[in-house]
């Protein structure tokens, strides 16, 4: 069917490039927000500036910003997986499990993918069969999957993991690239090109915009979001894998309060509640961004807690300000 | 007190137009106390804008509303309650989880000494029922009522409010026999009490049952109005449908030729019942029928969105299964649907990701090296259209509602369908676009589709369909030739009614 | 009869009688006169606080702030009182109120005038305020030595036979009652959560409602904090960390819908007993405590199915009702 155009309207490719509007963008106030936090530490931290330090720094966040990824995807899509470190601590206890019972080092990675993605099944299936709210949902199975997390732990703590555990938490590339960080590149490289370059990532979008004219436009918008639910389950249990190697150790309270700022670091990362909108970059700019802020404090020996504090308000300001600029909508 | 010379509502000169759209042009209406106007038009002619207009929801561009005659502006819903003015639409304004007292009174609850005082709101709330002889139990939970039992309580919140005025609009759809007497009742007792009833309907039988005198309109403007008692059925007909039906529709010469689709025994649990058509390849059939008569239903069923819905479907003669969007699509069947904004179009998505996102497939697993294809998919169809747009990124959001329609229209022709079934395809479009609309459809099928069209619009349907099916409250009450189909026939069908001589 | 059998708070009664009364098969000291007057006692501040978080949830929002305020206010009136144990002891009660009302107003700002999403506000909130309470504290406990004797001793109090928490409790049980059932304030909760686009249409001051149902859970957080320091002599930082989960549970549990728009002060309350009941039976069947949280997943999970399953929407009515063969329901 090669018709000469003959309609009345000359419709261009794209708009122009409008400098205006590319410095208005979130994830250009994000970068911005960086380099000031940056450029702060290094001023006001004597030794914030050197290589080995900041590497070092990259151990806070990797771990969480793993999870960050796919839960960008699920925020996207118009859901919420409040239940990752339950996941997270459950996938350390099978670890810690199969490594008590004298399980080969190879073969623990793959238990904890394995016990991440099964709960992130039923994350899954609860949402996607049964039609609930993912919100209750994962309300409940962070009870349970750290209750039996608890169960299994009792008071005791796993210790005693190989060698090749702490090689990947602890260890370095090179000698001074951290290979958590390098780990936690790999896969925000790969999430960005799912779904800022596929099709996948295309219907994502489309989802989390309008699940109904998705679902009309023949998207299976169910097997998305299952798939999603499981790949999250996956990526937590990855952590929990790296998380365990760092520390040495699984005890009950591990990741405590993480999904909390797994949260923060997508929302402030540019995705909007709502869904629909977001992309990797700023979620990545959000991870450093946290990160530098972290690291600085834990270099002037401000205690952890004072962070807490900060990624509070930064979450507060970053959505109370757009709606405080372009003044108070009329109606919803 | 009300000379009843002297109308209690009284709009002259009403306009009001939308991005592009004029939706009333100089429209009067005038009512008096005691009396039910019935306000009777075509889908688009301008009947929801004015009664908008008139509940405070919209104010108008130019015009006086007169309010017993002094001059009145509404500048939100709350002051035309409070003035007297209430609508009762086909999507009430409900509670679900909240009493039927509760319902009436929501947002005022009378209080004694501090406290809410349900005493008293139960007791209003039964006088009120008692005054329309209705039977409700005040302490039902809405969410359990019938959509006429919502009218009911609708209706008695207006008169808690001591309303002057009270739009009934299509409140019939979906009542049953003895539902629709009983609304005929307590309109008498409306009438009785003074109050002007403005009634909505394209039921003639019950306008003619109900009402005392009758405002047409047409395309924005005001018509005629005047006594029912001095007009017949066919002249009202005739003054709502105008007279340029046939010419504007530029027909196709292309006769249908095999069966292509066959559906039969399509069934429902609550929405449609034994339903069964044909379509030929190259045809043009069209589904007429009331709002809610269940054609929508029935396509969306065919369509796969449907988890109860059961009965065969036959695609160039073989039996095929349809579960899901995606198994439709594949099979060659298209579904363009009613609400633009919510099922067809993603609002916030560039045109671009519009119109290609059900063929992602054909451009390729990796988007972005692939910007090219992708762009001659989408600008392929835009031209075909005449999309009116800047540029290809823009939101969806950004066009006009005639051109949003270009571009659910083009994601669905992107998909090559053998099947496309267009739902109200002209529903809320300037003129225009409508044209362009109109004569793509005829198109259409010289490109070798096939095409149901779901619609409204009595020109439309019979300016463009070979064979016109008409629904009645979810069956499917006749189905006309080209040849044989009259205005008078289709609307009489459509209301459920015998063929009129 | 039927009707009130039907009703999701007599099943939640029933089952949480049927599971007191098995218990006290297992161990007949579990249905004791005392014993049972502890599950009571235990169970007071779940309740308060399932109270106040019924009413948001009512509105379609959720705090989960509500245990940071809890600590704030706690530690507040805990420092408070041990740097100025002259202070009488109802001025302290009320600094707590005061501050947590002060802190829910923020919430409520934000989210009823600044219409923000309440999960974003109420995640950023409660990261906020439970990092002031190590500000505040210098990261140092209060422990009991250092509260004046009847900070610590009136929540235990006995008062005509019954502690000041159970009347506490029982008070805010009426408050609320009364608020969800008599006054306009609690009626329009009900219709911004079952229908925010018409509460708008028929004129109820949404911006307003919402800020003082955030403000009033803040208030109650504040109470619940002086009462939780005071009942367990101790202040620090991470008191009833992750309280907020077993709060909202305790309302799903009860009936009430994430949707908003319905959910029964009875629901708050049963639900609330329900999961001090499962908490106090575990040591006492001897089953490890480790299972708790485990437990209290499975009942959420199932409470947000059985939940589900009761609010099903069926497809429109368009058939003739009169006509329709199948089911009958009109």
């Amino acid at each position: 069917m090669n018709t000469i155009t003959s309609s009345r309207y000359v419709i261009a490719d794209k708009p122009g490039f409008r400098a205006v509007a590319a410095l208005g963008r979130w994830e250009s106030l994000l970068a911005l927000l960086l380099l000031a936090a940056f450029v702060a530490n290094s001023i006001l931290l004597p030794n914030f500036l050197d290589l080995d330090n900041l590497a070092d720094g990259t151990f806070n966040f990797s771990e969480k910003a793993l999870i960050a990824l796919p839960m960008a995807l699920l925020i996207i899509c118009r859901e919420i997986d409040i239940s990752v470190s339950g996941i997270l601590a459950l996938s350390s206890v099978a670890v810690g499990l199969a490594n008590a019972n004298g399980m080969p080092p190879e073969t623990l990675l793959p238990i904890a993918l394995a016990t991440g993605t099964l709960c992130g099944c039923l994350n899954g299936i609860m949402v996607t069969q049964f039609g609930l709210p993912s919100i209750v949902v994962t309300i409940g199975t962070v009870s349970l999957f750290r209750g039996l997390a608890s169960v299994v732990l009792g008071d005791q703590a796993f210790t005693g993991y190989p060698q090749l555990m702490a090689d990947w938490g602890q260890g370095y590339f090179f000698g001074f690239v951290p290979r958590e960080f390098v780990v936690l590149l790999g896969f925000a490289a790969l999430f960005a090109v799912v779904l800022h370059t596929t099709r996948v990532g295309r219907r994502i979008y489309a989802i989390g915009n309008n699940p109904v004219a998705a679902r009309f436009s023949g998207i299976h918008v169910e097997r998305y979001r299952m798939v999603l639910f499981m790949l999250t389950g996956a990526m937590a249990g990855l952590a929990g894998y790296l998380l365990t190697g760092r520390i040495g150790s699984t005890r009950p309270n591990i990741a405590m309060g993480w999904e909390l700022e797994v949260i923060t670091m997508v929302i402030l990362g540019g995705v909007s509640i709502a869904g629909g909108a977001g992309t990797i970059g700023g979620v990545m700019l959000a991870v450093l961004t946290l990160g530098t802020v972290t690291y600085g404090l834990s270099l002037a020996n401000i205690p952890g807690i004072y962070m807490t504090i900060v990624v509070g308000i930064l979450l507060l300001a970053t959505i109370a300000l757009p709606r405080l600029l372009r003044g108070r909508k009329t109606s919803k | 007190m009300d000379n009843n010379n002297n109308p209690v509502l009284r709009l002259t000169g009403i306009s009001k137009r939308f991005a592009g759209i004029v939706a009333l042009n100089n429209v009067a209406l005038s009512v008096r106390a005691g009396e039910v106007m019935a306000l009777i038009g075509e889908n688009g002619a301008g009947k929801s804008t004015l009664v908008k207009t008139l509940t405070g929801i919209y104010q108008p561009d130019q015009g006086s509303i007169e309010l017993a005659g002094k001059p009145v502006t509404f500048a939100n819903a709350q002051d035309a309650m409070r003035a007297g003015i209430t609508a009762v639409h086909q999507e009430t304004v409900m509670f679900d989880e909240l009493t039927v007292a509760e319902n009436i009174y929501v947002g005022r609850h009378p209080s004694k000494s501090g406290r809410i005082d349900w005493a008293r709101i139960e007791a209003e709330a039964e006088k009120l029922f008692a005054r329309l002889e209705v039977t409700l139990p005040v302490r039902a939970r809405v969410k359990d009522l019938s959509v006429a039992q919502r009218h009911f309580v609708e209706i008695a919140r207006a008169l808690s409010q001591d309303a002057r005025v009270v739009i009934l609009d299509e409140p019939t759809a979906s009542l049953s026999q003895r539902e629709i007497h009983e609304l005929y009742r307590i309109i008498g007792q409306l009438r009785a009490d003074g109050t002007a009833v403005i009634f909505i309907s394209h039921k003639f039988d019950e306008i003619f049952a109900v009402a005392d005198r009758y405002t047409v309109l047409r395309d924005g403007r005001f018509i005629a109005e005047g006594l029912l008692a001095d007009i017949t059925e066919p002249e009202l007909v005739s003054l709502m449908v105008g007279r340029t039906i046939q010419q504007a529709y530029p027909k196709a010469d292309v006769t249908p030729g095999e069966v292509l689709l066959e559906v039969s025994g399509f069934n429902h649990p609550t929405e449609f019942s034994d339903v069964g058509f044909t379509l030929r390849q190259g045809e043009i059939l069209g589904f007429y029928g009331l709002v809610g008569a269940g054609r929508s239903e029935v396509m969306q069923a065919l369509f796969g969105l449907s988890s109860s819905a059961n009965g065969t479907v036959k695609l160039g003669g073989k039996e095929i299964i349809i579960s899901s969007p995606a198994g439709a699509i594949r099979h060659g069947i298209a579904y363009v649907p009613e609400d633009r904004q919510h099922q067809g179009a993603h609002l916030s998505l560039p045109i671009l990701h519009n119109i290609t996102l059900p063929v992602l497939s054909r451009v390729g697993f990796f988007l972005r090296g692939r910007r090219a294809r992708e762009q001659a998919i989408a600008r392929h169809y835009a031209e075909q259209l005449e999309l009116k747009a800047t540029h290809l990124m823009q939101h969806v959001s950004e066009l006009s509602g005639g051109n949003q329609q270009k571009v659910v229209l083009g994601k669905w022709l992107a998909t090559n369908p053998k099947v496309i079934i267009l739902d109200e395809p002209t529903k809320g479009i300037d003129i225009g676009s409508k044209a362009a609309v109109h004569r793509f459809i005829g198109e259409l099928v010289t490109k070798g589709l096939s095409v149901i069209l779901v619609s409204s619009e009595l020109p439309e349907v019979m300016g463009l369909a070979d064979r016109i099916v008409v629904m009645h409250q979810g069956r499917i009450e006749h189905v006309y030739d080209r040849a044989e189909a009259t205005p008078e026939n289709i609307v009489a069908a459509a209301s459920g009614l015998k063929e009129l001589a | 009869m039927k009707a009130l059998l039907k009703l999701r708070e007599t099943q939640l009664a029933l089952c949480t009688v049927a599971l007191i009364v098995l218990v006290g098969m297992r161990a007949p000291v579990f249905v004791s006169g005392s014993s049972l007057a502890n599950l009571l006692t235990d169970s007071t501040l779940l309740i308060m606080l399932a109270l106040a978080q019924m009413l948001v949830i009512v509105t379609r929002g959720v705090d989960l702030s509500m245990a940071s305020t809890l600590a704030l206010a706690g530690m507040m009136s805990a420092l408070l009182a041990s740097r100025f144990p002259a202070l009488p002891l109802l001025v302290v009660m009320l600094a707590a109120l005061a501050i947590g009302l002060l802190l829910g107003l923020i919430n409520g700002y934000l989210i009823g005038h600044l219409e923000l999403p309440p999960i974003v506000v109420t995640l950023g909130t409660m990261s906020v305020y439970r990092g002031l309470v190590f500000v505040l504290s210098g990261g140092a406990w209060v422990s009991s030595h250092q509260m004046p004797p009847e900070f610590i001793a009136f929540p235990l109090a006995r008062l005509f036979g019954v502690t000041h928490l159970v009347w506490i409790a029982a008070a805010a049980v009426l408050g609320a009652w009364y608020l969800a059932r008599h006054t306009r304030f609690g009626r329009d909760l009900y219709a911004i959560g079952n229908a925010p686009a018409s509460a708008r249409y028929v004129g109820i001051p949404i911006a307003k409602r919402l800020m003082w149902t955030y403000g009033l859970a803040g208030a109650v957080s504040g109470l619940c904090g002086y009462l939780w320091v005071a009942r367990y002599a101790v202040a620090y930082t991470e008191i009833a960390y992750g309280f907020e989960f077993t709060v909202i549970a305790a309302c799903v549990i009860g009936g009430i819908s994430i949707a908003g728009g319905s959910g029964s002060v009875a629901g708050a309350v049963l639900g609330g007993l329900f999961l001090a009941v499962i908490g106090n039976a575990l040591p006492v069947v001897k089953v490890s405590p480790f299972w708790q949280s485990a437990l209290t997943g499975i009942v959420i999970l199932t409470a947000v199915m059985i939940n589900a399953r009761s609010g099903k929407q069926s497809g429109r009515q368009i058939l003739p009702l009169h006509l329709n063969k199948s089911s009958g329901a009109v």
